[in-house]
């Protein structure tokens, strides 16, 4: 393969009409860049690989993508990700969403994708506040800090995205931020391969709305705020808690290795295909 | 198969696998259930999926996924369930997923009554999710008929790349009665139509003399962009008038002009009828007893059961309201499907019967509306 074939480009839909929809400067343009080097080092075909995802700026990025895309509805990309890894085990399936997406309008499907165990890779884009429909606040907003909705500062603690992946049952839980794509393409790379569902929070931001309400400065000034707030995890252990609490830890939270589902699913195959006819329990409740 | 005494859940299930149903996501609600049950059994046997998600909302969200990767798909609900289908009832119109959805319905509105009849959902059926868009809805009225608009809703659903709807009230979904099934492999399958250009010809919303796309199926080769925004041939979000109203146009197109394939009833002594019921679903069996003891009092009355409820049979109620003089609608609501058959009759010529308590529209009801009491 010659370095052109090898490049980003040959992955980005030739006929999709550039530029992209995201504001100059946005992180999430690096995530699709991690994507790529992750689904490029792991030597996938791009016909075995499809790209799901919800609403919002995320929620864009499979267009631009030459995989097999679906850009769904909002909160809902993993139960759909979830009937196609069903219906097509082989397809390596990931799924993009952003905070407001995954975690407030997607929480449900957040936590029974993690609780399944499906063969499912999950990106969450955490901008901390909703993009696209102009910077409202999102479960991931910081306490105080102030949005479209939140005028007088957000009073709603943030939910921890990682902690509730591990917690629902994920196989891989990782974080790392725009500003360390290398680590970002590792990752991504790490939960790609692995068998049971797997969750990479890509801590971003958005200028645009959070930025310039909270007077945090521009693209460069918050890129450069994730190097200087974010720890790795060895570093943060070292730290109090207080000192943590202001920290964004990078690494690896979660690795584990647990049946996956759609293997479970075909045991069930193979012992209903050896079972006798039988009746089922009918009726019961009435709710 | 055996002559068998079955429930109308039970012959949807069989329905749904003689049709070539491999994919089931569901979520537990009365009075579906035992579709389910049934079908997290006898799915694996053959290979095929289920799995019992979160909500309903997701259920039809992985029907839809699991559709896309080439897998006829159905989920089974009630009301407070197809109230939350309603956002992805629109997904698969916009994109043109097959899928099939039950929706047997209860009393509502919200929880209602869980185990009473009611056919309230009808123009949640049709005008459920928002924006145009075209909707198949079927309505059976016995068990065989259950099996056999199910094997119809698949059938529609790939031929027409649409969400069938199939519309049941607990009556029929619960009602025991004897079926003689067909044997499974003597039911008529449809299959989507597959594309016959290779990939990079490929356009999943164009390239067709039909006005139903060709579909690729996830995994084979076809890459393509799948969303539920207004979108271009090849697949990709647009803003263009040029591109917008030719989808909203083809897509209804698609619908209307097979309207004769679609449109199903079934007519009972309308020549010479001077009263005409018009019924569906569970209260068609009310409409048909009524209609019998109506002729042995030497009135003359006709039946038109409808079968397929959306897209409305204008074309059959304009010709019965030619020479009917007074249709009567009899209906578990206060009146739903009455306000198409008045659109189309005129509403001095209909005579609405309803009932919205949880309980049948009794033969007594309809009879003293045909004898005018």
């Amino acid at each position: 393969m010659s370095k052109e074939e090898h490049s980003a480009y040959s992955y980005l839909r030739q006929t999709k009409k550039f530029p992209n929809v995201w504001c100059s400067g946005c992180g999430i343009g690096i995530v699709m860049g991690a994507l790529i080097r992750a689904v490029d080092r792991l030597e996938l075909e791009k016909d075995e690989v499809a790209v799901v995802s919800g609403i919002g700026c995320a929620g864009r990025m499979p267009v631009y993508l030459d995989f097999n895309t679906m850009h769904t509805t909002h909160g809902r990309a993993l139960a759909f990700a979830t009937g196609l890894k069903l219906a097509q085990p082989k397809l390596k399936v990931i799924v993009v969403m952003g905070d407001g997406d995954a975690l407030a309008i997607g929480g449900n499907h957040f936590l029974h994708a993690a609780r399944r165990n499906i063969d499912l890779t999950a990106i969450v884009v955490n901008n901390f506040i909703y993009g696209m429909t102009g910077g409202q606040y999102s479960p991931t907003t910081p306490l105080n800090s102030r949005a479209a909705t939140a005028p007088y500062g957000n009073i709603e603690q943030p939910l921890p995205t990682c902690d509730l992946a591990v917690a629902a049952g994920a196989s891989y839980v990782a974080r790392s931020t725009v500003y360390h794509s290398i680590e970002l393409d590792r990752y991504i790379e790490q939960a790609i391969r692995k068998n049971g569902f797997s969750l990479v929070e890509a801590v971003s931001y958005c200028h645009t709305t959070f930025g310039r309400i909270n007077k945090l400065g521009s693209a460069v000034d918050m890129m450069r705020r994730l190097k200087d707030d974010s720890v790795t995890r060895s570093v943060a252990e070292k730290l109090t808690p207080e000192e943590r609490a202001s920290k964004i830890v990078r690494g690896v939270l979660c690795d584990v290795d647990k049946p996956e589902y759609t293997a479970l699913y075909q045991q069930v195959i193979e012992r209903a295909k050896q079972a006798t006819y039988s009746q089922p329990r009918t009726g019961g409740g009435n709710q | 198969m055996t002559v068998k005494l079955m429930q109308g859940n039970e012959a949807i299930a069989w329905g749904a696998l003689a049709a070539g149903c491999m994919f089931y996501a569901g979520y537990p609600i009365t009075p579906s259930t035992e579709i389910a049950e049934m079908l997290s059994r006898e799915l694996p046997k053959i290979g095929g999926k289920f799995i019992q998600m979160e909500d309903e909302i997701a259920s039809l969200a992985a029907c839809i996924g699991a559709s896309v990767g080439g897998l006829k798909a159905m989920t089974a609900t009630s009301g407070p369930g197809f109230s939350l289908m309603q956002e992805h009832i629109g997904y698969a119109a916009m994109t043109e997923v097959p899928c099939v959805v039950v929706d047997v319905q209860r009393l509502g509105p919200s929880t209602g009554q869980a185990t009473s009849p009611a056919q309230g959902d009808v123009m949640q059926a049709r005008w459920g999710t928002h924006g145009d868009h075209p909707i198949i809805a079927l309505s059976p009225t016995s068990v065989r008929q259950s099996f056999d608009l199910t094997v119809t809703a698949f059938n529609f659903s790939e031929r027409y790349r649409t969400p069938v709807i199939l519309l049941l009230d607990e009556v029929v979904a619960h009602m025991r009665e004897k079926a003689d099934l067909p044997e499974p492999g003597s039911v008529e399958r449809v299959e989507r139509v597959a594309t016959s250009v290779p990939p990079e010809w490929y356009k999943p919303y164009g390239d067709s003399r039909s006005d139903v796309p060709p579909m690729a199926n996830f995994g084979t080769g076809y890459r393509y962009h799948i969303t539920g925004m207004f979108h271009d041939l090849a697949g990709y979000p647009t803003q263009r008038l040029d591109e917008i109203d030719p989808w909203v146009e083809r897509v209804h197109r698609k619908i209307e002009r097979n309207i004769h394939d679609i449109v199903m009833v079934e007519e009972d002594g309308i020549g010479s009828a001077r009263t005409v019921v018009v019924a569906y679903g569970g209260t068609a069996r009310s409409a048909k007893h009524a209609v019998k003891l109506a002729r042995q009092r030497r009135c003359k009355a006709g039946l038109v059961t409808l079968l397929t409820i959306w897209p409305f049979p204008e074309d059959v109620i304009a010709r019965i309201a030619r020479t009917a003089k007074r249709i009567i609608v009899p209906e578990m609501n206060l009146g739903q499907l009455a306000l198409e058959v008045e659109r189309i009759a005129g509403r001095h010529k209909v005579v609405r019967v309803n009932r919205a308590n949880g309980h049948m529209v009794t033969p007594q009801m309809i009879l003293d509306a045909i004898e005018g009491k």
